[in-house]
This record gives C-alpha cells, structure tokens and sequence, in this order.
C-alpha cells in the first residue's frame, strides 16, 4: 500500500492488464443487478451456499489473474500496488460478476488487520488463503450484552500454559454458518479498566465448543449469526497483537470496519460506472416506476434522480475523504464520514423505493416481487444505520474525533472492569 | 475543497488575501447599500489578479493557472462564498468563457479583452420567467431582419443586468439556439432591477422588445448554440457549486466555535450530544459537497463525457444540503442567528439564492434520471 517506487506497474498498463483479463475470464454480472442492502433477495440454504462456493472460486480467478491483493505487499501473496491500482480495478470490473458477497468483512477489516497487526507466521498463514477465496473470515465482536460498547466484551479467555481458554457469546455475526475463520476479542483481564484487558485472537468458527446458531430477521433473512463458545482452547500463536492490548488493535479494527462503506484499499467492489450500489439504485428504481405505471410522473422521477445523486455524491465523498486521509488533511478516524453517508443514503433509498412501489409494496400478487422487495426492505431499512457500528457511534467519532468536542460522560473508565456496572442496582 | 497544485494554493491564497483585505464583512455591508452593490475599482483589481481570464484559451488572451480554468475559477468562487464578496464573477466568467471559446476576432479584441482588464462587466441572460423556466428552455425568440435580427421576450432574473455593460443573451431561432452579444444600452432593451434576498447581488428582468441587433453580434454558429448553452449552464452551476462550498465553510467554522464557546447550563454547546450528532452531519453534508463540487469543476473543465450527470447529482446534492446545513448554523446560534447585526445571514443569502438559479435540485434529480435512461436505452 505504501510502494511508491517507480519500478511498479504504471496504472494505465495495469488498468489495460485488468481490462483484457476481465473481459477474457470473468462472466457478466448477473442480469438484472445483484441487489445488495435492504432490498436483497433472501435466498435459499442451498442458493446461499451455492453462490459462496462460487465466490471462492471467483476469488481464486482473480488471484491466478494476478488481479487479487491489488495493495497487498507480494510476499503475502498479494500484487504490491498501490489505492490508484485498486481504484481502476473497481472501475473495470463493473458489469462483471465478482465475489461481491466475500468481500467484507474477510478482506476488511479482518485482512486489514491482520496484515497491520499479524506476525510474520500469522500473515503467510492466512493472507495467501484469504486471497486464494480458500479462508473466508468473520468478526467475532459484538455480544448480547452490548451492541455499540465493543469494549465492553464478557467474552473471557483465559491462559492455561501455552493455549488460551475461551467462553462467552458473540453476535451478529453474518455467515459465521459459512465461513471459515473468525476474529476474536476477547477479555483477558478483569481487573483493570476496560479497556486495557482485552485481546485479539484468530478462531476456527467450526470446531468442538462453537455452536452457532442462526438469528431470523424480520425479512426472513437467517444470515446473522449468535456464537456460543464454550471451553474452546487457541494456542497462544494465534493471539494478534500483546496480552491485554487488544483495544489498539480494536481501534484499527473499528477504523478498517467504517472503510467498508467505501474507501478501503482490500476491498473490490465496482465504483463509478453503474449506479448499482445501495437498495434500489438508478437502474431498479427505473424499473420499479414502470412497473408502477409512474415513470412519466415528475415526483417519481425525481426521486430516482435523487438516489442517482446520491450514489454519484457518496462514490466522490468516499474517494475525497480517503484522498484527505492519505494526504493528512484529515485524520483516519474521518472515515466515519463515509459510514454515516453510507447509512443515510441507504435509509433514504429505501424510502425512496417503498414510495415509489405504492400499494403495492404492502400487499403483492405472486408475479410482482420487486414491490414486495420494496415493502420488506423499508422495514429492513435501519439495517443500514445499525450494522457495522451504528451510525450514532460515527456521529459520536465525528464530533468528537474529527472537530474534537467534548467526549461522552462514561460510567466505565478507571475503574476495574469487574466493577464496572452492568445493569440498574438492586437495592 | 480540492486537492490543489502549488500554482493553485499560491493563486488561491493571493484572491483569498485580497478579498480579507479589501473586502471584509463590514466592507460588504456597506457596498451593499450601494445601488450596483460591488465597487467597479476593486473588481478592476481582481481583473488584474486573474479572476477574469481563467476560462479563455490562451489564443484569446486568456490564461488558466492549472490547465484546468474551471477548477481555478472554482477556487476563486470558493473563497468569494467565505467571504460573501460581491461582485459579478460568474456573470462576467460564463460571457469572457463563451466569446473565449465561440467569439469572432472581433468580439474578442474588443468586449472580451474588456472584460478580462476588468474595464467592463457582463452578464448571461438565459433564465426566463415561467412559464418558461424548465431547465435549459430557451423562448425569447431572434428573428432574422435584413442583415441582422430583432430579438423579442423576456430573460429573469439575471445576475447583474442593469449594470452589465454586455448582455449575451441565449434565443431561439428557427428551430435552433442561437446567441447575441448585446450591449445593455441597445434601443429597446430595457431592465427592471429586481428585489431579491441576497444583499450582495442584483438581479434584474430584462425586456427585449424588438431589439435590433446586426449578424456580427451573434456567438457562435447560427442555430447551433444548444450544445454551448448547455455548457455554458453546467459551467455556471460549477462555479456556484464552489460559492456554495465557501460559504457553507464559512457558516460551519464559525458555529463551531460558537459551540465550543457558548456555554448553557455550566456547560458548552459543544459538549451535548444531540448537538454534537447535528454537527457530525453538517460535517457530512459539507465534505460531500466539497467533494463533489469539486468532481463537477473538474468535469466541466475537462468537458467530461458525463459532465451533465456529475453537474446535476452536485446540484440536487448541494441545493438541498447546502442551505439546510446553514439553517442548522442559525438555528444553533439561537436569536442571534437571526438577527441582522450578526454576519450569518450574509451566509444564508448567499447559498439560498445559489438554490433555484441554474436550476433547482428538483430540475436536476429530473434530469439525472433522464440520463439513466438514455443510457439504458444506449446499452
């Protein structure tokens, strides 16, 4: 990411590369555009599964084509280019069918982070995996107890020789029931503030002692996941980062999440061309409106052009913030802009769909999927601002450690986490 | 805004020290209780330091400092939005850009290199009142007459067009666009200075009532000028995108350090969490303008093939977030914020009369859905 030598591939022969390659390997994307966001398709066990099978393999194309890792340093078997690489590769490979649904949080911010914080053993053993599409990674972090409060993991692993001994429950995690490995944070220090007693470490999701268990949400999605560990043993060589440093990695970590709205150097995902990013989109809110018999109607058209724009202002906010954070003319924690703009413009898209899908959109017949899609998606719509951190905790880092105001009172700092409260006090 | 080349920041900084200098809110106040509401020997002075010149090729005298005019006019125009400095800039900038680009040797040596020494002004007029304000529409009418033309109709509101010594005014003709290069004081023009709520410009209507005008006056090629007009008007939202962006900084910057040294209740503004929350997207609204004001600078400049799309989705961007950013700031300030003493208002008059000119977020959501049609049915 930081090769800045002359001797790498200039960006016009790379993108001329990546244009042939794509065009001679990787099918159309898939007709119609894949909807991401609120108003995905739910799909079957056996579709889900499929299309991660297929994803892995696109994965693996990619990496054989030389096209995968772009900012990945070559010794992990990445390319060694540079953000400007992986911002053409975005742009040529819209319209292609790429591991869209492997992307994250594989590549960000579990790759991210184990490239920042991992030992040199850590790195070769997964980074060329996470490339090949043969480890597909996850984010052990939010528990039952607390959504927003990271820090305030119960999830407790202890030292027993050379291993670690992990209990507790993680949550919200999409397609542990999948994927291959997990990011974990973990307490290993009860006694001191919160946090400076945790730790990270690297889990097999599917072994003995790990029970995921699959949440239904209200779309009938049963993509997140509860994990409950119990009496899971790591050795101490997957451990990332020191013995109750944890939180140094986990504020990275936070920080590598907010990039997944945009603005990551790990992460593929089509940029420019195509408004097809986000619930609805251009393209599918064109055909809602002619569905709906209100293409020619001046109120719909111009909420089309507003979800248009906005996917147009997001793309241009997301390159110009992570230009200002490379440059320093803003700090890193300014990636919480693209977050909150992410969730806000998802949640007006879904309105924007659930309005022009009318009636429809609260009661369908059988041949008139997309209303219904509308329908459930504006009731899924706050999806956007929850997941990934909500974008509360933005609004919080943006005021706070952007224009540097005055930080949120807390019950829980210098004191001993096990004295931290953790519910009302009874009497 | 953008990032900028050294030449740009050296530029920028000169226009940016000029106007702290010349113009400061008190001295913006009081040109505003003159009749024109700029002083025609300050804007000499800016002639002199480029403002002027940006967007004509070098052939024509003109000289751009990045290679991209548009963005350093942008730049230009940004720091006249900080400062809420009057002065006919995009009036005068989209006329010296269309003879730069479309003039007869004639138009060139003569109005157009006034215009750049800063020795007179212009205005486009291409607005017209409804119900003929859909975006782009053009019915004042030209009229071919012996070896000239009479125009006939209406153009409101235009920017500075009792005191612009040159009017360019877009017609239609025959089917076509054609443009004219009119001297405001021609026989039967006549203009009606408008009232308006931005202190710091004048608008007027114009009325061409047979307005005779000779062949040499027309821009560019008969019936052909739709495509120009076009330009001329996506340049035009560029440049008030930036003004837009300058002075939706301004507003922000100074209500932050209002919340940080206004305190309620023991405590400042700052340190409340729903008022923190409101500032983080104030934040949000402001970087995403900055960002994409700055692509649609770039676009026009570089006459981009999606030029239109990136100018449109700016505008219904900034359009909406621009003024509600700046009402948030008057609402945070509380009584003051409303009151005529305190400079915000400037501010607020400023972006909300850059909102319905060119186009109002409404017409350019419209038209960027117009484009994604086309470009299905292309695909």
């Amino acid at each position: 990411m930081s090769v800045t030598a002359t001797d790498i591939e200039d960006v016009e022969s790379f993108t001329r590369r990546a244009r042939r390659w794509l065009a001679e390997n990787l099918p159309p994307a898939p007709a119609g555009g894949r909807e991401m966001g609120a108003m995905a398709v739910v799909r079957s066990d056996e579709e889900e599964l499929a299309r991660i099978a297929r994803c892995r393999e696109l994965q693996r194309m990619l990496f054989d084509g030389g096209l995968a890792g772009i900012c990945v340093p070559r010794e992990y078997g990445g390319q060694g280019l540079t953000v400007a690489h992986q911002e053409a590769l975005n742009r040529e490979i819209a319209g292609y069918d790429y591991p869209a649904e492997t992307q994250i949080p594989t590549f960000t911010p579990c790759m991210a982070v184990i490239l920042e914080f991992g030992t040199e053993d850590q790195k070769r053993r997964h980074v060329p995996a996470i490339l090949r599409g043969e480890e597909l990674w996850m984010q052990f972090l939010s528990e039952p107890s607390g959504g927003s409060d990271v820090a305030g993991a119960l999830t407790t692993a202890v030292r027993d020789g050379d291993e670690w001994v992990l209990n507790g429950s993680k949550i919200w995690t999409t397609g542990a029931w999948w994927a291959d490995w997990a990011l974990c944070l973990a307490r290993t220090n009860w006694d001191v503030p919160k946090h400076r007693g945790l730790s990270v470490f690297m889990v097999k999701i599917h072994q003995p002692g790990i029970e995921v268990h699959r949440i239904e949400m209200l779309n009938g999605s049963r993509e997140f996941c509860q994990e409950f560990i119990s009496d899971v043993r790591i050795p101490d060589a997957d451990r990332v980062g020191e013995v109750d440093q944890g939180w140094t990695v986990g504020v990275r970590w936070m920080y590598h999440e907010r990039t997944v709205a945009g603005g990551s150097p790990y992460v593929t995902q089509p940029m420019g061309r195509r408004p097809a990013r986000g619930a609805g989109g251009g393209s599918s809110l064109l055909r809602l409106a002619r569905q709906t018999g209100r293409i020619g109607d001046r109120h719909a058209r111009e909420l089309i052009g507003e979800s248009h724009a906005l996917s147009l202002v997001g793309d241009a906010m997301t390159r110009h913030v992570s230009a200002g954070i490379r440059s320093g003319r803003v700090s890193d924690q300014a990636a919480a802009l693209i977050r909150l703009f992410g969730g806000t413009r998802e949640v007006r898209n879904a309105s924007i769909a659930f309005e022009l899908a009318g009636g429809g959109a609260v009661a369908w017949s059988e041949d008139e999927p997309q209303l219904g899609l509308a329908g459930v998606g504006y009731l899924m719509r706050q999806a956007a601002c929850i997941g990934g951190g909500t974008t509360e905790m933005s609004r919080n880092v943006v005021s706070e450690r952007v224009l540097g105001m005055p930080r949120e009172r807390s019950g829980d700092r210098d004191i001993p986490f096990r004295d931290v409260p953790r519910g009302p006090a009874h009497a | 805004m953008f990032e900028r080349t050294d030449d740009q920041q050296l530029f920028e900084e000169t226009t940016r020290r000029f106007l702290e200098a010349e113009l400061p809110l008190t001295a913006v106040r009081d040109l505003a209780r003159t009749g024109p509401g700029f002083d025609r020997g300050l804007w000499a002075k800016g002639a002199e330091l480029g403002w002027t010149s940006l967007l004509v090729p070098e052939e024509a005298g003109g000289a751009s400092v990045s290679g991209n005019g548009v963005v350093d006019l942008a730049l230009v125009a940004y720091q006249f939005g900080r400062h809420a400095a009057p002065g006919p800039l995009l009036a005068t900038n989209l006329v010296a850009a269309a003879l730069g680009r479309f003039g007869t040797p004639d138009q060139q040596a003569g109005p157009l290199a006034q215009l750049m020494a800063g020795e007179a002004i212009a205005t486009w007029a291409f607005a017209e009142p409804p119900p003929h304000d859909e975006l782009g529409e053009v019915h004042l009418a030209a009229t071919p007459d012996g070896d000239g033309f009479v125009l006939e109709g209406t153009k409101s509101p235009v920017e500075a067009g009792a005191d612009a010594d040159h009017v360019l005014v877009a017609a239609s003709h025959d089917g076509g666009v054609s443009q004219f290069l009119v001297p405001r004081a021609a026989a039967g023009l006549t203009a009606t200075p408008l009232r308006g709520i931005d202190l710091t410009r004048r608008f007027a209507r114009l009325d061409f009532r047979g307005v005779r005008v000779p062949a040499t006056s027309m821009v560019g090629e008969p019936k052909q000028a739709a495509g120009g007009v076009a330009w001329l008007a996506d340049l035009a939202v560029a440049v008030q995108l930036a003004e837009m962006a300058g002075a939706m900084r301004w507003a922000f910057d100074t209500t932050v350090e209002w919340a940080f040294n206004r305190y309620s209740f023991g405590r400042p503004l700052a340190s409340y969490q729903e008022i923190k929350h409101r500032f983080a997207d104030m934040a949000m609204w402001l970087e995403a303008t900055d960002a994409i004001a700055g692509e649609a600078a770039r676009a026009v400049g570089d006459d981009a093939p999606n030029r239109a799309e990136v100018v449109s989705a700016a505008k219904c961007y900034a359009g909406r977030y621009g003024p509600e950013l700046v009402q948030d700031c008057v609402q945070l300030h509380g009584g003051i914020g409303i009151t005529f003493d305190h400079d915000l208002h400037l501010f607020l008059r400023r972006v909300a009369t850059d909102v319905p000119l060119f186009g109002t977020p409404g017409q350019h959501a419209a038209r960027l859905t117009a484009i994604l049609e086309a470009r299905e049915a292309s695909e």
